[in-house]
């Protein structure tokens, strides 16, 4: 192994955003900016980035996009509209300038919810931000890629639910991406005060199915005790994309919190998600998704950090990969010395529909407390010939038979985002990957 | 290392009483003493006295240099590695150059050691061949006369490359090549001592060969070789014991093991470590499996400071079998560092990996595992299952997998899991009798016992007695 040397920042990205903010956002911004340019690129031999093609990494050719035209726009509105008829709220953005603003009910607004843009609760809220925005560390290898995101941190929402408000609807975030080699940095804050509920849906979509395009997003998800929050993540940017999203997940005490994360656009998607248990009783559940086809890789990581006792995480990652797709499944279970009675469960399954496909799973265990129950699974096979079989001698043709058996494999996941009109979408978007 | 003002006396008692099999020496006179530290002249110094061939005196320097150019890899293993003074350290102490044939040819000092542990009487009762070694080479090799007759070869490494080289040569560095790590490469700069054992055709030792390898002196590191090949048809059982008395300053075990099983052999090596617990045992062991052959890791790691191995199989021709089966014990002061590795490159090759792992006190044991299948291959299989037991609060346990598919047909299947012996379980036993130390033994072994099986009788006997003695006083 040698030591690579620090990759210069391309000069677009490396160029200081405008110094338009307050004092303490453009201190995020020029933090973020200097380890971005002194950080370096993940390479072969990196632990974090082991089986990631680290080669194909790259940041030559992607610049923030100018706001886009009412020609480009409008259109894109109307296609996320109708993506969720029944959200409570609607923010839509494209190549990271916001073009529709949320709009609560007046109900949600006298109960004191909140769900606006990033800019507006700089404005608004810089209490809540200064305590809250970005305090996590990148732990799992994406640190340059979270320097970059709080370099160009702009574009993004925040939703706040007061202690015991209820918001029944989900709120929807969609972020188009659409000028060629345009370079977005989606955020997302959710803080659900003690007792509070909210369900919320992030959009990553390309407005071409084969834009080239990078995306660095992070998302900030926190539950107050006894909290509940369900969050969905959709990534299905351009097919020649570069994806990266750096997450953090945080229960306290009795918190309930479920995260469905899809993976399907992009040629090649990184995900990262912290979910840290700081609460006795907290219940986490961590569940992925990824449809990979051609010669997509998706790159997922998960640490669950248990610092405190009694609670409970479990996640499940299922990948159905086609093609001469890459999967990486790689996840860490870390139990404090003191977080006894911890019950922490970690499985990952992938499907091979293709000879050429390529799944790797690391899953991992770190315990350092007696009293717990801990276990991890991994599993990587084909179709049952038996399953195929029963369907093939009712009439039904090979190929419609694996997509059915590939469903089925899937749906578990689907059937976790609680959220029947989020289900249905994600489920769509599912079978369109399988017949693009 | 442990702290006697945290312990009770029972276990403290315990514990001295399990080491004490190992824990003496003799005093150190050797003929042969390549210094302290690791230099070009060390090596021509082990290739001279050993009377090596011009090529492996070659292969040790290029091997050397490998090492020197590689770094400790530490970005994924333990910072523990960097203790390990490499230029304190002696590389070969040795009394003679030839293993005598019996026992009464042994120097005094050394027959005593190797009758303290216990082997001559193994030898007698129910080994087919012994080999032992004390420091850098064998004081003691011999094997039934009647094997000898069937072409059976069981010599050390030097008179291995010297005496049989068409047979070995081909094989030698071939499975572990030298740049396969830093202390593959060390070893294959500084080897000595070992076994090189070669087993005819069809010939099926019926009884196990033995191997048992011995430190006496303080600083120093022992680099014993092993290549085993088992030719077409063939079958043998390898088994091997270490031990060494506790020293102040950290010894170091680096050896490297290779074994070919030729189309439809089968060969199974059986190791049980119990280093004191200075001793950094870092191991390469990787097996080759033709064509419906089958190679069986049976490993056992109950000593040393830092232990840090993976056997592995690869399994290259069709319908090969891999297995490893590992059970390892962490006190305080240990680090249990293990795993397996499954290379599957042939079509319907099976492989199947069981660890067990208990932690005690601060002890810590830590999986790894990679199993890859490539994507030119149909129907292969691996079954990964690895259980980790947690005695004490402070006790800790790691799992690292590492699973590549790739193919047709070919599924994995991979289960870990940690848990500890609940009250409940300690509390039935207890009122029915038992004292609080054997209702833990009980239950331990009662976790390892589908494993401890696998073991021949006397090493399964001797392994549940061992973990009986350090389970003594442990609850809490």
């Amino acid at each position: 192994m040698t030591t690579a040397p620090a990759a210069p920042l391309p000069p677009v990205l490396a160029a200081a955003p405008d110094a338009a903010a307050p004092g303490w956002l453009a201190e995020i911004r020029r933090a973020g900016l200097e380890d971005a340019r002194s950080l370096p690129m993940p390479r072969l031999g990196d632990e974090a980035w082991r089986f990631s093609d680290t080669r194909s990494l790259s940041l030559e050719g992607f610049a923030p996009a100018p706001a886009p035209d009412d020609a480009t726009a409008d259109p894109l509105v109307r296609r996320a509209a109708g993506l969720v008829p029944d959200a409570a709220a609607l923010a839509v953005f494209v190549d990271g300038h916001c073009v529709l603003k949320p709009a609560l009910t007046a109900d949600l607004a006298a109960k004191g919810v909140v769900f606006e843009t990033l800019e507006d609760a700089v404005r608004h809220r810089p209490a809540l931000l200064q305590a809250r925005l970005l305090r996590h560390p990148a732990a799992l290898g994406g640190a340059r890629f979270l320097a970059l995101h709080k370099a160009w941190l702009r574009a993004g929402t925040v939703l706040h639910v007061p202690k015991g408000v209820t918001v029944a609807k989900p709120l929807v975030a969609v972020h188009w991406a659409s000028a060629e080699g345009a370079a977005v940095f989606p955020h997302t804050l959710v803080v659900a005060e003690e007792g509070a509920e909210a369900s919320l849906a992030d959009f990553f979509l390309g407005a071409s199915p084969t834009g080239r395009t990078l995306s660095i997003s992070a998302a900030d998800i926190h539950a107050g005790p006894g909290a509940s929050v369900h969050r969905l993540a959709v990534q299905d940017w351009g097919s020649e994309a570069q994806s990266f999203q750096v997450d953090t997940t945080t229960g306290e005490r009795g918190a309930r919190i479920t995260s469905v994360n899809a993976s399907l656009g992009s040629r090649r998607a990184r995900l990262e998600n912290v979910v840290r248990i700081e609460g006795e009783g907290a219940d986490v559940r961590l569940y992925g998704i990824g449809v990979a086809d051609g010669e997509q890789e998706f790159d997922q990581r998960t640490l669950q950090v248990h610092q405190a006792g009694s609670a409970t995480s479990d996640l499940l990652f299922k990948n159905a990969l086609l093609g001469k797709s890459r999967t990486i499944f790689s996840g860490l279970i870390k139990v404090a010395p003191d977080a006894q009675r911890t019950d922490a469960y970690q499985t990952n399954r992938n499907l091979l529909l293709s000879p050429e496909a390529e799944a790797n799973s690391l899953p991992g265990l770190e315990i350092e407390a007696n009293d717990v129950k801990c276990s991890h699974g991994a599993t990587t096979g084909q179709i049952d010939p038996a399953e195929l079989f029963y369907l093939r001698a009712r009439g039904i043709p090979l190929e419609a038979a694996q997509e059915l058996l590939a469903f089925g494999f899937l749906e578990e996941i689907v059937g976790k985002v609680a959220h029947e009109g989020l289900a249905s979408v994600l489920r769509e978007r599912l079978q369109g990957k399988f017949r693009r | 290392m442990s702290d006697p003002a945290t312990e009770t006396d029972a276990q403290q008692a315990a514990i001295d009483v399990d080491r004490e099999k190992g824990n003496f020496r003799y005093k150190e006179d050797y003929a042969y003493d390549a210094g302290v530290g690791l230099t070009p002249a060390t090596i021509d110094y082990i290739a001279k006295v050993k009377g090596e061939d011009e090529w492996v005196r070659e292969y040790r320097h290029k091997a050397l240099r490998l090492f020197e150019s590689m770094p400790l890899p530490t970005h994924w293993a333990t910072k523990d590695l960097e203790a390990i003074r490499f230029g304190d350290i002696r590389y070969y102490l040795a009394k003679g150059q030839k293993p005598s044939r019996t026992w009464e040819e042994v120097p005094d000092d050394v027959k005593a050691t190797f009758e303290r542990l216990g082997i001559p009487e193994s030898e007698r009762k129910f080994l087919a061949g012994v080999e032992a070694q004390f420091d850098s080479e064998a004081a003691y090799s011999n094997m039934k006369a009647d094997l000898e007759k069937q072409g059976v070869i069981f010599v050390g490494p030097t008179e291995g490359l010297r005496e049989h080289a068409e047979v070995f040569r081909r094989w030698f560095g071939k499975v572990i090549p030298a740049s396969d790590n830093k202390f593959a490469a060390l070893n294959s700069a500084v080897f000595s001592g070992g076994s090189f054992i070669y087993v005819p055709k069809g010939v099926k030792v019926r009884q196990p060969l033995q191997a048992y390898f011995r430190i006496n002196a303080e600083n120093f590191g022992q680099f014993e070789r092993t290549l085993i090949i088992a030719d077409e048809g063939a079958e043998v059982t390898y088994m091997e014991g270490c031990t060494a008395p506790k020293f102040e300053t950290a010894t170091l075990h680096s050896a490297v093991v290779e074994l070919v099983a030729l189309k439809g052999a089968k060969i199974q090596y059986i190791t049980v470590q119990n280093w004191s617990n200075n001793v950094f045992n870092l191991v390469t062991k990787r097996g080759l499996a033709e064509e419906d052959a089958e190679v069986r890791w049976i490993d056992c790691n109950i000593g040393s400071r830092l232990t840090m191995k993976y056997p592995g199989v690869i399994l290259r021709g069709r319908r090969a079998r891999g297995e490893v089966l590992s059970i390892a014990l962490a006190s305080d002061g240990q680090h249990q560092d293990t795993g397996a590795k499954m290379i599957h490159a042939a079509d319907d090759t099976t492989s199947n990996i069981i660890s067990k792992s208990i932690s005690v006190g601060e002890g810590r044991a830590t999986y790894r595992g990679q199993v890859h299948i490539p994507r030119t291959l149909r129907n292969c299989r691996n079954n990964t299952e690895c259980d980790a037991l947690l005695i004490n609060a402070n006790s800790r346990t790691d799992t690292y997998p590492a699973i590549t598919v790739r193919g047709q047909r070919n599924s994995v299947q991979h289960e870990a899991s940690v848990s500890k012996v609940s009250a409940e379980q300690i509390f039935y036993m207890m009122q029915r009798g038992l004292s609080e130390g054997e209702a833990m033994s009980l239950a331990v072994n009662g976790f390892v016992n589908d494993l401890v099986k696998e073991f021949p009788m006397e090493y399964s006997v001797e392994l549940k007695r061992l973990i009986e003695l350090e389970m003594e006083g442990s609850v809490g």
